[in-house]
């Protein structure tokens, strides 16, 4: 066995392709496990199609698991993988475009069978013709490999052949130095009631680990050292799992029950899923018989004194408009969780996007605003899973919470939080016990900062009172259909909402080296010799591949400042100030334009879009490109 | 024994002014229904009514207790949030035939297979009162209304049908004007524990008068009154009595003493609803032979009571839930 050398990299990206069938999303997964035990940043994008299983071995059946690693913060699953992992030809062609010239190719070789190259429509085998010479190579025969390594496994061929993922892995993690303990622990753990098959699979991911080891194909291995990620205690977590720990935690800090009325849909059942197995926390979860059932139980429950939350993505916030707009209506919390996904209609079930700002802004009838919030990482959704129900509590309003796709299934490290430091959401409940005007209880007096109304629940004597959908007289809550009456709601409505913009953080710029700096008081912003003169601003899952384009970007020399929104409704107090200070602002989205229109209408700047709908997130390269061109034609129109 | 105090009707009024139109069937279905609240035994602060949209739906505000006036055909999703959630209280679904049956009936069969621990009362007119005059998805057969000028198409819903066929507990019928009925069936609706469904035929003096008179006053021809254990007969001399042919459907015949021993005894506690089920195809509307009382009253797990069972067990099994615990999970790395 000849020594291999070992090489120092400060970040890979890698990616896992095969068939649905073949096991990828489980083999990225237990690959990024590995991965952020070593303390490497981590960020990923499983990608993945709607279908269950479309027909083995054909294009559409692709399934894919990217994975970047590094010894630094990164932000962005990774632009284009340095090493691809192809199962079988289906996954080398819809894949290997992507992958960079010079970049390791392990393929299956096992996989590419005449059929199967059919299927992927390849009239030339291409591992034969000379058409992937500008990458390096492995062919691996994984799947007899595999089978070779389990011969005296008493198993179904079959059963066999299932384990070449953990063959694929086992390569994977030699030639990247993984730990193996975690894996065997998990693999072991997962399978403990069908031992032959833990086993099985322990076997072929020790005799990939193997292959790599003794096999002179592989010259080198590569090492990523660990980042210097702030001190703590850190998991791995998603975006779905964050958002169920945030509702849990914003149960456990307010002292309200949890209540989840949701209906199966992707990409947000996982929350249902995640919510159900936490019944000692006291939480009820109820899968509905529709979406509307699922929003409007969501309602009876806050009504009655719990944290009704409703989970869907969409196509689901369209069938409980109506339902949104009696939760404004009463004014009563209520939290309603979107994970974005392609539209219109069905769409793209599996694939990300950012096109429900509108439909959750303006989706309802009459006038009738609703606080919007925005995670913009995959462990940001915990903060704004609490930050849902401060305001939701606090301003008895339904919020609507924008997560999406990629946020949903990507993980990332998250150093885990103390207890004790999140907010205390108990405050802000209090539960009317007296009645509030002359003896009486008022159900529609408000409070005078905050313009929420009193919520007395069911059980709580002399309080008795009917809330509807029909206008209200101011104060009493009456049945009114006095026309001053219901322009003065309106605007209280809309008030108590737009008040929201004084208690909650001023937009945060990111000035870049030598930029501007916060003056003090935070009543404006100042900036020095060669401050940037464009902004780039977005919000949602976008903050990743902007935040690491604008460091491409200065990287190159050029001025370019960021912000980032994480209230959508109402913005932070001083984002036309912000806005207004650049000569450009630039808004890339995952949309035609949502936000852009937005800040156009609101703050009459020219906001420029930069609109991609593709399923997937930006690439920080084209946002660079974007930016770059940007800031060249105005500082060249400056010059001028 | 609860210590709750007496009440009377009067505390279960409210001061708002009622709005139905002058000799509607609510009016009574009302006053019904605030003279039987006291007798229930409940706290005033532990009574919940939740209504959808439509004429019937604006009784909670009549209703001097909590009151959830909600959107069109919600009602029943609405209220399961609240029972599902507290069990301690009393909630009654307060619907009508379009907003039950129509834009809401997927809310209505599933909270009546789930057993939530509800009090639907469904007011049925057969026809849109608060739109002015439509026809329902409980209209008769070639129905002329303004929005059918040549008659409706469409074959209408036996509401108590339904009901047995999405197996809810209890299922039963009456009338608005039989004062004394309504009030009995509707404590008995109120004492079930689970999803009990009353259909009530309420009369739309404005766009659907005396749709039901054929099963009103002294010696109305078409009704039956079901009483459980009791051999089932009707008619103005109860001359007429229902028998099971060949076991497998249900004939009116006139009673003689040679036939008195066949009629077919009523029995609501049955398990199997096919026979309740029977009964409600005699006739396809108030022009035929209509059976009103309860006709199933039976036990199945509460779906509230359920929710909280699993809570309960869950924390005795892995103690109460521990945040710190939860989010730490089993995976973790320290960074120095």
């Amino acid at each position: 066995m000849r020594t291999k050398t070992r090489q120092r990299v400060d970040h890979v990206t890698i990616r896992f392709a095969g068939d649905s069938g073949d096991g990828m999303q489980l083999t990225g997964d237990r690959f990024t496990s590995a991965t952020a035990r070593i303390g490497n940043d981590i960020a990923t994008l499983p990608d993945f199609p709607a279908e269950i299983r479309a027909p083995a071995g054909s294009l559409p059946g692709v399934s894919g698991f990217q994975l970047h690693f590094a010894d630094h913060d990164i932000l962005t699953p990774g632009d284009a993988p340095d090493v691809l992992v192809a199962m079988n030809p289906a996954a080398l062609k819809t894949n290997v475009e992507d992958l960079h010239p010079g970049g390791i190719l392990v393929v299956n070789t096992d996989a590419f069978t005449r059929g199967n190259l059919k299927k992927a429509h390849y009239a030339v085998n291409p591992l034969d013709d000379h058409s992937l010479d500008r990458y390096q190579v492995f062919k691996v025969p994984i799947t007899q490999m595999t089978i070779g390594a389990l011969k005296d496994h008493e198993l179904s061929s079959k059963d066999k052949q299932r384990a070449k993922n953990m063959f694929a892995l086992g390569l994977m993690s030699f030639m990247y130095s993984r730990p193996t303990e975690p894996t065997i622990t998990w693999l072991r753990g997962k399978f403990a009631s069908r031992p032959e098959i833990a086993e099985a699979n322990v076997a072929a991911f020790k005799a990939g680990w193997a292959f790599g080891e003794t096999t002179e194909v592989f010259a080198h291995t590569y090492e990523v050292k660990p980042a210097h990620l702030p001190k703590g205690r850190y998991r791995q977590i998603t975006g779905n799992l964050a958002l169920a720990y945030g509702l849990i935690a914003a149960s456990n800090r307010s002292g309200l029950p949890l209540f989840l009325g949701s209906y199966p849909i992707t990409p947000a059942s996982d929350i249902l899923h995640e919510l159900s197995r936490h019944k000692q926390f006291g939480i009820r979860t109820m899968q509905a018989e529709d979406e509307i059932a699922g929003i409007c139980a969501a309602l009876g429950a806050s009504f009655a004194g719990h944290l009704g939350v409703t989970t869907t993505s969409g196509p689901g916030i369209a069938l409980k408009t109506e339902a949104i707009g009696l939760a404004l209506s009463v004014e009563l919390p209520l939290i309603v969780i979107d994970i974005q996904r392609g539209g219109p209609s069905t769409g793209l079930p599996t694939k990300t996007e950012q096109s429900d700002l509108l439909q959750a802004m303006f989706g309802r009838n009459g006038d009738s605003p609703v606080p919007i919030v925005a995670p913009s990482t995959a462990s940001g959704c915990f903060d704004a899973a609490l930050e849902a129900a401060r305001l939701a509590i606090k301003y008895r309003t339904p919020v609507l919470l924008l997560s999406d796709g990629y946020l949903a299934n990507g993980a990332e490290p998250w150093r885990i939080p103390d207890v004790a430091e999140l907010p205390d959401l108990s405050k802000i409940v209090q539960f009317q016990r007296e009645p509030n005007h002359d003896g009486d209880f008022w159900p529609f007096l408000r409070d005078e900062v905050t313009l929420a109304r009193p919520w007395a629940i069911p059980g709580t004597p002399g309080l008795e009172h009917r809330l509807g959908g029909l206008e209200k007289e101011d104060g009493t809550g009456n049945i009114s259909y006095d026309p001053e009456n219901h322009h003065r709601m309106t605007e209280i409505r809309a008030a108590k909402v737009a008040g929201i913009a004084h208690d909650i953080p001023p937009l945060d710029v990111d000035w870049g080296e030598g930029g501007g700096e916060a003056v003090a008081g935070g009543r404006g912003y100042g900036w020095g010799e060669g401050a940037p003169s464009v902004l780039v601003i977005g919000w949602g899952s976008t903050y990743g591949p902007i935040r690491a384009a604008v460091r491409r970007v200065r990287a190159e020399g050029l001025e370019v400042a960021c912000a980032h929104l994480r209230h959508l409704n109402p913005f932070p107090s001083n984002t036309g100030e912000v806005l207004r200070r650049f000569d450009r602002v630039i808004v890339p989205e995952m949309n035609m334009g949502q936000l852009s229109l937005l800040l156009r209408a609101r703050y009459l700047v020219d906001a420029r879009g930069y609109n991609r709908v593709r399923g997937l997130p930006f690439t920080s390269k084209e946002l660079e490109a974007a930016i770059t061109e940007h800031v060249h034609e105005v500082e060249g129109g400056l010059r001028q | 024994m609860t210590s709750v105090p007496l009440l009377t009707k009067k505390d279960f009024v409210t001061d708002q002014e009622v709005r139905w139109c002058p000799g509607c069937g609510d009016y009574a279905i009302l006053a019904n229904v605030q003279s039987l609240m006291p007798d229930l035994g409940v706290a005033r602060e532990n009574v919940v009514f939740v209504s959808g949209i439509g004429c019937s739906s604006r009784f909670p505000y009549y209703m001097n207790t909590y009151g959830f006036h909600s959107i069109h055909g919600r009602a029943p999703a609405i209220a399961t949030g609240i029972a599902a959630t507290r069990p301690d209280l009393k909630v009654f679904v307060i619907t009508g035939d379009g907003d039950g049956l129509s834009i809401g009936g997927n809310h209505l069969i599933h909270a009546l297979r789930r057993n939530e621990n509800l009090t639907i009362v469904l007011f049925n007119n057969q026809i849109y009162g608060l739109t002015k005059g439509q026809y329902s998805p409980t209209s008769e057969v070639g129905k002329v209304t303004k929005s059918t000028p040549f008659g409706s198409l469409d074959h209408p819903f036996n509401p108590v049908a339904l009901a047995l066929g999405a197996d809810a507990t209890f299922v039963a019928r009456s009338i608005d004007t039989e004062r004394a009925h309504l009030a009995s069936v509707l404590q008995q609706a109120a004492r079930h524990q689970g999803a009990a469904f009353v259909e009530v035929y309420q009369n739309c003096n404005i766009f659907n008068d005396g749709a039901f008179d054929a099963l009103k006053g002294e010696g109305a021809g078409n009704q039956i009154r079901l009483e459980h254990g009791q051999p089932i007969r009707f008619g103005p001399r109860l001359e007429k009595g229902i028998v099971l042919v060949e076991g497998a459907h249900l004939e009116v015949l006139d009673i003689t003493d040679a036939r008195e021993h066949h009629l077919l005894v009523h029995d609501a506690y049955r398990a199997d609803p096919s026979l309740a089920f029977m009964l409600t195809r005699l006739a396809l509307g108030p022009e035929g032979p209509t059976p009103i009382g309860v006709f199933r009253q039976v036990q199945r797990p509460v779906y509230g009571l359920e929710m909280q069972r699993q809570i309960d067990a869950a924390v005795e099994r892995r103690g109460p839930g521990d945040l710190a615990t939860l989010l730490q999970g089993a995976d973790t790395w320290e960074v120095p």
